[in-house]
């Protein structure tokens, strides 16, 4: 396929390029920019990490998992393009050196575009903007302390272009494997039942980049911007399979605060830019974050092939380990959320607290009238095989006060619901005492006691 | 210009514009070659079959090598000759090299490096510190053990006795820039490395021999790393020699980088340890005695178990003057990855030993753990009767008492550790905890002969100076921290100076940088260097102006000769033209400093480097998921030579401590695989895992010693400080019953959790 893009302020055509060859390497063995570095080759380190600039605006990505027909019709900026023409620094490059947050500098350029990218946003939540850009050297204090002096320095000129949103005049044909609508994707996965899908390629990529495997046919979602919408009605909330966590997450932050907060901790800056809602639940995974909090909002899957669409309940898209109820040719449109008023708890359980796949994560929406449960749905993702509900611990609550006494006693139902596993992220003892435990903390939230170590200031 | 200050790191502009070289970034010839292991799929067994054909038949592939294509040594040790780069029909351990492919790109070697077909008759394999105990597998023929005083008898007439057992685990290095090596052929068989490593030298003499060639056919370059932390001191050294022997072999030139997760398969890490201690105590909290047996898990080769068990063994006091004191130390030889040094080298274990213990004494005395501390401190300086370590050094620059206090002060140790207590009373679910720990860390490499170094400076004709040594960098700053010593000793502005990467055709033999000496060494180095320089031009002005050589100074870039101001340049040249010799090499060895390793006796340090941290964090009792509050830490640089470069070191070494001792698990299944080579399961500090109050002090006291303008090494020590945060976690877990928390390390939110619900349900 022929694809092109801007990079740093140049046209970019290429001709028959490997669908699946990265960026990063494109970058460094072709382009000979070398600027940006490969510190994990799977979107964990932040040190490839690149700026790409389309119409909905400028994201901090990680060039490693970034496959090349991703970019088609963008702009990219690399750590090479942050200073100037006559190269004066960027202010944040200017920050760093003057307040010692180098010192390998390995990690320095990709931290120095994802400062950029956050300046250029206008984001001063520099925890958040650096969460997937790990420095082994510094302790991040000096990298901070650049932050906060550059945070409020102008962008510079030769960058204001990117605040625009401009992006090339996409000339290029690309053809069948970058549909530009949801009608001309179920179009070509008809043609191509069996073709990848690669939507923001955060999963795809490390089977590349990791499992080593030749995707010859792929077809990618990226094109298709009417997948890419969120429409809010009196009845529900509709997101389209192609929009990026980073933009549900303002959507959750107004109906369902703590899925937003689950959201922010969800992979990093550079992932949430890349990764889609749609991907999330279609790769099946049982430690995916969003589909136990959208099963516990009872959301509807849209899946369509060619022409015939029908809706299910998110919870029954998960068949077993690896096994989802989706056919050949058949993908993700939307998932809606019922309108409801927000009772949603959800926790992410993880080693760390930033970019970390979680140990367990629970989600519990349990509405409480006059001190009894009304009702109770609670699922759980990374205690089973697929992301999965609670049911004997919904039924010994529902009806029940909401006190100590009943979450204590429904606590052996969840060893009726769940027998977790054992692997390096946890223990199976673990993960059964910790979602236990879990109900006491949603309980305890509702009482108004401190629950969350990440709210206590020293 | 003065030689201190908070000058920049030299390659700062370059880092952050991307512009900084590492070995992946040098332009290559267009014939350049790629290589990738083949690793073997067993911790342990014999090698019954081989076939390589899909290997060779893979797009790409230029060559195969294995064991039988070796021409000369099979050896990528670093002294004990047991580390064949690749497997001679034996694996010991999952991840082992066997083949190395040469291809011709990076993918195409790691992709054909699956392809191998290879039958592997698999024996038991001793995984574990048990299984290790059970089959007796050991370096040496048994635990080495010092005694100072009589121990026994000091536990049997000790009040009360304090006994426990914990693990500490190892720690991956997780350098952001894994393990790279170019290598360039030359004429007549000589061989250009270029290597990401801590230690060219060495690099140098496995090319060597592995090539079958004297060492001055060799020459190893190296300008940065990016990171090393110990893990590019021998780790390198398989990926140079696969490099030389590949480009002697397709006369092309060869790289080799290792991909993140492979390098956390192949390469060594920190020794995890087990400690079990008894200590007779005293009411007051004083120790009596102390019994410690260290257990250090070694891996498959040797590698430098050796002395980094030994460290572990000097530094079990830390601070403290312990009247008798026994010490068994175990390295147990098992079938898993060879670990290597790691900033500390075994100092944090031995010293998180006996900080553990102080922390279980206070506990069960229901003292106040910084009392207890305190009362077993070694004499303060100036003391008439200076402490003496088990080891026999005496302890004459001891300034921790001093240290603690002005910490307690600034961090309002008192009143915290009320506000603490109170929160605990009031809180159920989230609990806090303080705690408050010293450093006292010994600088010297153990190995008397490697406290040595060399450097090298040119003056030019016109002014400006090259400027060379034996230490590497890895991101510590050392090449700015030595430019600032010859610019000082120059009068010249910084700019002067020419940093240039270690070569070892410039200066030969050196140590690797480690053991925290890397300015102690190569700075006396250099300033010898430029002492001499600086001489011949002083007595060739002198003589040929008539002028008293006391009269002639150097400064602000210029040398004033009497009445006369002459540029540096001026100067320089003028030396030039009169034939006197503007180049010279310089040397030092550390002085005073002798160490007999079999008896445990002796003076292996030059000086002691201090430091004291506070710690609050705080705990979810339902989850065991915690934070870092707040961390105050004073810490001993001597007479700084960059307080900016050093804090950074402090900053920096307190957060890796802080991870290896929380989030960083490494976890190895049954059969020996490692589950956590990634990042994404293996966990180091993220940007909000700092402290969100980080007070950071160099504590500015000149050394007693003669080092480098007075200042101390600040690579290794301030690693230690993170010591505090799993105390402070202890501590929280504390609030939770009346037991000792008993918390193993890393103090994850499982461990937490399950210590947690122990303490409750006792
Ligand atoms: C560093 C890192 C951190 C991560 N952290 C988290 C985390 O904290 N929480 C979490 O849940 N996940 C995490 N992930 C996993 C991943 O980011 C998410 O699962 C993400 O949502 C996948 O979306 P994507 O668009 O990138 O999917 P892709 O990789 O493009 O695709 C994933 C799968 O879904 C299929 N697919 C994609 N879109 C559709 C569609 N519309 N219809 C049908 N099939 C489709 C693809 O064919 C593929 O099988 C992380 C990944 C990385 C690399
Ligand atoms: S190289 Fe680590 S995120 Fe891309
Ligand atoms: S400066 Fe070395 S990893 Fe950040």
């Amino acid at each position: 396929m022929d694809i092109t893009f801007l990079l740093n302020g140049e046209n970019v055509t290429l001709r028959d390029v490997d669908p699946t060859r990265t960026t990063l390497d494109w970058l460094r063995e072709e382009r000979g920019l070398r600027g940006s570095k490969e510190g994990c080759n799977e979107g964990d380190c932040g040190a490839c990490t690149v700026m790409v600039t389309d119409a909905g605006g400028t994201s901090a990505l990680n060039a490693c998992i970034l496959f090349l027909p991703q970019l088609h019709g963008k702009t990219l900026t690399t750590v090479e393009g942050l200073s100037g023409p006559d190269g004066a620094l960027h202010p944040v490059q200017e920050a760093l050196v003057t307040h010692h947050g180098s010192q390998c500098g390995f990690c320095t350029p990709g931290i120095a575009v994802s400062l950029a990218a956050g300046q250029l946003n206008g984001d001063t939540a520099h925890d958040d903007v650096l969460a997937g850009n790990l420095c082994r050297c510094t302790g991040y204090a000096p990298i901070i302390r650049a932050a906060d002096a550059a945070a409020g320095a102008p962008v510079p000129d030769w960058l204001s272009t990117l605040r625009a949103g401009e992006s090339p005049a996409a000339s290029a044909e690309v053809g069948p494997a970058l549909p530009d609508s949801s009608d001309a994707l179920a179009h070509a996965l008809m043609e191509r039942p069996h073709a990848t899908l690669v939507a923001g390629a955060t999963d795809v990529g490390l089977w590349v980049t990791k499992g080593l495997r030749d995707l010859r046919d792929v077809i990618f979602l990226g094109g298709a911007t009417d997948l890419q919408q969120i429409e809010v009605s009196d009845s529900d909330i509709r997101i389209g399979a192609g929009v990026t966590i980073a933009q549900l997450l303002p959507v959750m932050a107004d109906h369902h605060p703590s899925f937003a907060e689950m959201l922010r901790r969800f992979a990093s800056t550079q992932v949430r830019g890349a990764a889609t809602l749609g991907g999330n639940i279609a790769n099946g995974s049982p430690i995916g974050d969003s589909p136990p909090a959208l099963i516990a909002l009872g959301a509807t899957l849209h899946l369509r092939r060619g022409d015939v669409r029908r809706d299910i309940r998110l919870q029954d898209f998960f068949i077993d380990y690896g096994k989802q109820d989706r056919v050949a040719g058949e993908f993700v449109e939307a998932i809606s959320i019922p309108r409801q008023s927000d009772h949603l708890k959800v926790y992410k359980l993880s080693k760390r607290f930033d970019q970390d796949i979680s140990a367990v994560l629970g989600a519990f929406n349990i509405v409480v009238e006059d001190g009894i449960v009304q009702s109770a749905r609670i699922a759980f993702g990374g205690m089973a095989g697929i992301p999965k509900r609670a049911t004997h611990v919904e039924q010994a609550l529902t009806g029940q006060p909401w006190t100590q006494a009943s979450v204590d006693a429904v606590g052996p139902a969840f060893a009726q619901d769940f027998t977790p596993m054992s692997d390096m992220r946890a223990s199976a003892e673990y993960r059964l005492e910790a979602a236990r435990n879990m109900l006491t903390r949603a309980l305890a939230e509702d009482q108004g006691t401190p629950v969350s170590v990440l709210e206590v200031t020293p | 210009m003065s030689a201190r200050g908070p000058r920049i790191h030299d390659a700062a502009p370059l880092h952050v514009t991307g512009a900084a070289r590492y070995i992946d970034d040098i332009p290559v010839p267009g014939d350049c070659l790629h290589l990738a292991f083949g690793l073997s799929h067993e911790a342990r067994g014999v090698i019954t079959r081989a076939d390589l054909s899909k290997v060779r038949a893979a797009p790409g592939v230029i060559d195969v090598i294995t064991a039988a294509h070796l021409p000369f040594d099979n050896d990528v040790s670093p002294a004990a000759h047991d580390e064949p780069l690749l497997a001679k029909g034996e694996v010991f351990y999952h991840g082992q090299p066997i083949f190395l492919v040469i291809a011709t790109s990076h993918l195409a070697a790691r992709k054909a490096a699956r392809l191998g077909d290879i039958t592997i008759e698999p024996r038991p394999a001793i995984l574990t510190i048990d299984d290790a105990l059970a089959a007796g597998s050991r370096f040496e023929a048994g635990p080495v053990i010092w005694t100072d005083g009589d121990t026994d008898a000091a536990l049997a007439a000790a009040p009360r006795i304090i006994e426990g057992q914990f693990e500490m685990g190892g720690q991956e290095h997780f350098y952001l820039e894994s393990q790279a090596a170019l290598a360039l052929p030359q004429e007549n068989d000589d061989m250009l490395v270029h290597s990401s490593t801590q230690h060219p030298t060495e690099i140098q003499h496995k090319v060597a021999e592995a090539l079958g060639v004297p060492m001055h056919a060799v020459r190893v370059e190296t300008r940065r790393m990016g990171g090393g932390f110990g893990g590019k001191e021998s780790q390198g050294n398989a990926l140079a020699v696969s490099c030389a022997v590949a480009a002697r072999h397709t006369g092309r030139p060869c790289k080799m980088r290792y991909d993140r997760d492979d390098d956390m398969v192949i390469t060594g890490k920190r020794h995890d340890f087990r400690i079990a201690y008894r200590a007779g105590v005293a009411p007051d909290g004083r120790l009596l005695g102390v019994d410690v047996t260290q257990y250090a898990r070694c891996g498959w080769a040797q590698d430098l178990s050796l002395p980094v068990a030994d460290r572990a063994m000097l530094h079990a006091d830390n601070a403290y003057d312990i009247p008798a004191m026994r010490i068994e130390s175990h390295r147990l030889k098992t079938h898993t990855a060879s670990a290597t040094a790691y900033r500390g080298f075994g100092g944090p274990q031995g010293m998180l030993g006996i900080e553990r213990l102080m922390d279980h004494v206070a506990h069960a005395l229901n003292l106040d753990p910084t009392s207890v501390r305190r009362r077993n401190f070694y004499a303060p300086a100036g003391s008439a009767t200076p402490g003496v370590t088990h080891y026999g050094q005496p302890v004459e620059d001891f300034v921790l008492d001093n240290m603690v206090a002005a910490l307690e002060a600034s961090a309002a140790y008192a009143a915290r550790r009320k506000a603490v207590d109170d929160w605990n009373a009031q809180n159920d679910v989230l609990k806090k905890g303080l705690a408050l720990s010293p450093v006292k860390f010994g600088i010297s490499f153990t190995l008397t002969h490697l406290n040595q170094a060399g450097a090298l400076v040119h003056v030019y004709q016109d002014g400006s100076i090259h400027l060379n040594h034996g230490g590497t960098e890895m991101g510590q700053g050392l090449f700015q921290k030595v430019a600032q010593v010859a610019a000082s000793v120059f009068g010249v502005p910084l700019e002067t100076v020419k940093i240039t990467a270690t070569d070892t055709a410039k200066v030969p033999n050196t140590s690797a940088t480690a053991a925290s000496s890397g300015t102690d060494l190569n700075g006396m180095a250099v300033k010898a260097a430029c002492d001499t320089i600086k001489g011949r031009i002083v007595a060739f002005l002198a003589e040929s102006r008539g002028v008293d050589t006391a009269k002639i100074t150097f400064e602000d870039g210029n040398v004033q000769v009497g009445d006369d101001t002459l540029s540096f340049a001026e100067a320089a040249q003028a030396a030039y033209t009169n034939r006197i010799s503007l180049s010279a090499t310089g040397f030092y060895k550390t002085p005073k400093v002798a160490w007999d390793r079999l008896k445990g006796r002796g003076r292996p340090f030059f000086y002691f480097a201090y430091g004291v941290s506070m710690t609050e964090v705080v705990i979810d009792t339902l989850t065991g998921e915690n934070r870092i509050l707040r961390a105050d830490i004073v810490h001993d640089a001597g007479s700084s030579l960059n307080p900016a470069l050093d804090i950074g070191q402090v900053e920096g070494g307190y957060v890796q401590g802080a991870g290896w001792l929380t989030t960083e698990e490494l976890i190895w299944d049954d059969a020996g695989r490692l589950r956590t080579h990634a990042p994404s399961t293996y966990k180091i500090p993220a940007c909000s895992d700092r402290p969100d109050i980080f007070n950071v002090a160099l504590w500015d006291a000149p050394n007693p010693e003669d080092t480098i303008f007075r200042s101390k090494a600040v690579g290794e020590p301030p690693f230690m400080l993170g010591i505090s945060a799993f105390l402070a976690l202890s501590d929280a877990v504390a609030a939770c019953g009346a037991g000792y928390p008993d918390l193993d390390a890393p103090a994850t939110p499982e461990r937490i959790l399950t210590a947690v619900t122990r303490l409750r349900q006792t």
